[in-house]
């Protein structure tokens, strides 16, 4: 059943590119913003594994754990020291700001942990299992669950919660919202907050199916979930989940009729036919300037 | 549905001059403002604007366009930091407050310009204003634990308490964007009272309303006042609403009030109408 583990295959990376792309579109479709850090804030969930399993030799629960809750934290910390002092300024500084980020995690993490690539042990000795004969990649499956479960309490939290609502009037009118009494400041931290732990739990998954860590790992997986973002509608979140779907199984297409040298191109033509034909991607609605 | 949970402040004793003659402010003065001013860049928007309202008063602010009426109320919601003056709600001072404490002492408004949140229902519209006195946490929303489902039952039921004013409960579900312009207004309207305000500033409510619906938003905010026991402030260029309406009136030009006085006052006030229609027209 090549067939088969091929469409898995595509769900379980398009998964990852959806949980990235989610953390994209959720930031800006508050504040407006291309968080460029974010493919990195994975890259630091992808070390903080490593270092609790590989170098403190401790459970991977708690490297999932640690990864995650490290993701949020340094993707809060990255908001408040770096972009919220810009909150009102215009937004080609904060987007500078944003590549001035990545950068600085990128050769940080270099500093410290050097160019070579840091294996990631496994998580779990659970490998393969098999139902009615047929194989079936425990990873995959865990990371198909993992997503579709992560985007369900999403869901939940952005419709039903409080915090959800006031993210969502936030996102649509700033200055009305506080005038209603929301807080911006916490909620546009808890909208960093929330996509980072995505970040998180993605760059766990990642590194269950990649085994690496690498400082610059994050610059072509961000890129992507990004690509994927775009393609479903920035801002939409359950556009980000089609986009990354449409993204990693685009991907596994063209591995599987043996282009695989042509798996980046395929994602960013994708990205240039949507731009072309629908600008505003699958799900985007047309954009309104503001004033 | 006043709410008992309203702080009553203990007042700030301080004399008040008597801005505005021949009215009995009752008890002390639920907004005020002292030679409010401000400037932007050389330009003088608002100066020496005074007001005292009344606790469950009914004023307006009429003037020509770029008078600085809007300008007023971004003043007075502290979206605007003033060049000079005072504000006082309920004796306190507003200085160096956020937009969003200032909201949660009592003052809430509408825009000139609708500013629902379009994508979101009629529900949650006002849900959003009812935030205030939510105390709900993230986890019992997430999980959906029982006390979830109270929570929920209890804001639902407010807010189609609070859409009822305008009969509006039928609506509950449609996006705000999706509205009709009128109701558009009006939601407005809810989704201010329901965050709580003891002073409500309604910046235009009438405009784009025909005749029959500004008779009736003429109606709803003196019923506004009568069940919430609110002040309301409005700026409005529909005179038939302002002078139906309003108790007092205040005539803003250039950016200092040149007249203040009663509907009747006003009408006939020379410098109201030359400020409206030039020199040569008035006496």
């Amino acid at each position: 059943m090549t067939f088969l583990t091929q469409v898995l295959n595509g769900l379980q990376l398009g998964s990852i590119y959806a949980l990235v792309a989610l953390g994209y579109t959720m930031v800006y479709g508050i504040i407006l913003l291309l968080n460029f850090a974010h493919g990195d804030i994975i890259m630091v969930g992808a070390y903080i594994s490593w270092i609790v399993m590989s170098k403190l030799g401790m459970s991977p629960v708690l490297a999932v754990i640690l990864s995650v809750l490290g993701c949020t934290a340094l993707g809060v910390l990255i908001d408040k020291v770096a972009y919220a002092p810009l909150r009102e300024a215009p937004r080609l500084s904060i987007l500078i700001t944003a590549i001035g980020v990545s950068y600085f995690l990128e050769n940080g993490s270099q500093l410290v942990f050097g160019a070579d690539a840091k294996v990631v042990p496994d998580y779990t000795s659970l490998s393969t299992f098999q139902v009615g004969g047929m194989t079936f990649s425990f990873t995959a499956i865990l990371t198909i669950a993992v997503t579709a479960i992560s985007t369900i309490v999403l869901n939940l939290l952005v419709q039903k919660t409080k915090l959800g609502k006031a993210m969502r009037a936030v996102s649509e009118d700033m200055g009305a919202a506080r005038l209603m009494g929301i807080n911006v400041n916490t909620t546009i931290s808890f909208t960093f907050a929330v996509g980072s732990a995505l970040a998180g739990i993605g760059a766990v998954l990642y590194s269950m199916a990649y085994h690496q860590a690498t400082p610059t790992m994050g610059i072509m997986l961000g890129t992507k979930a990004f690509v994927a973002a775009v393609l479903g509608g920035i801002g939409s979140i359950p556009g980000a989940v089609i986009g990354g779907l449409v993204v990693g199984f685009a991907e596994v297409a063209v591995s599987a009729i043996g282009l695989s040298v042509w798996q980046d191109a395929v994602v960013f033509l994708l990205l240039i036919i949507v731009l072309i034909v629908k600008p505003t991607g699958i799900l985007g609605r047309p954009m309104t300037e503001k004033v | 549905m006043p709410s008992d949970k309203r702080r009553r402040s203990v007042l700030v004793q301080m004399e008040t001059p008597n801005l505005i003659p021949e009215r009995d402010l009752g008890k002390k003065p639920i907004l005020e403002a002292h030679d409010l001013g401000i400037d932007f860049g050389g330009l003088t928007a608002v100066d020496d604007f005074n007001i005292a309202m009344g606790r469950t008063e009914i004023s307006g602010l009429i003037g020509p366009n770029g008078a600085g009426k809007t300008t007023i109320f971004n003043l007075l919601t502290n979206v605007y930091r003033p060049t000079r003056g005072t504000i006082l709600l309920d004796g306190y001072d507003t200085a160096g407050k956020s937009v969003i404490e200032v909201n949660k002492m009592g003052i809430a408004r509408t825009f000139q310009n609708i500013r629902l949140f379009d994508k979101m229902t009629v529900e949650e519209n006002v849900l959003v204003g009812l935030g205030n006195s939510m105390s709900t946490s993230l986890l019992t929303d997430v999980f959906r634990l029982p006390k979830h489902w109270r929570q929920e039952a209890e804001f639902h039921d407010r807010a189609l308490d609070l859409l009822g004013i305008f009969d509006m409960q039928g609506l509950a579900s449609t996006e705000a964007g999706n509205l009709p312009y009128g109701a558009q207004r009006r939601l407005e309207i809810i989704r201010a009272l329901a965050t709580n305000p003891k002073v409500l500033l309604l910046d235009e409510p009438a405009a784009g309303m025909n005749p029959n619906e500004t008779d009736e938003l003429m109606e709803n905010i003196q019923k506004i006042r009568d069940d919430f026991q609110i002040a309301i402030l409005l700026i409005e260029h529909d005179m038939s609403l302002v002078m139906g309406v309003c108790e007092v009136i205040g005539v803003l030009d250039y950016g200092r009030i040149i007249a203040k006085g009663t509907p009747e006052e006003i009408q006939n006030d020379p410098k109201v109408i030359e400020a409206y229609l030039g020199k040569q027209e008035a006496k």
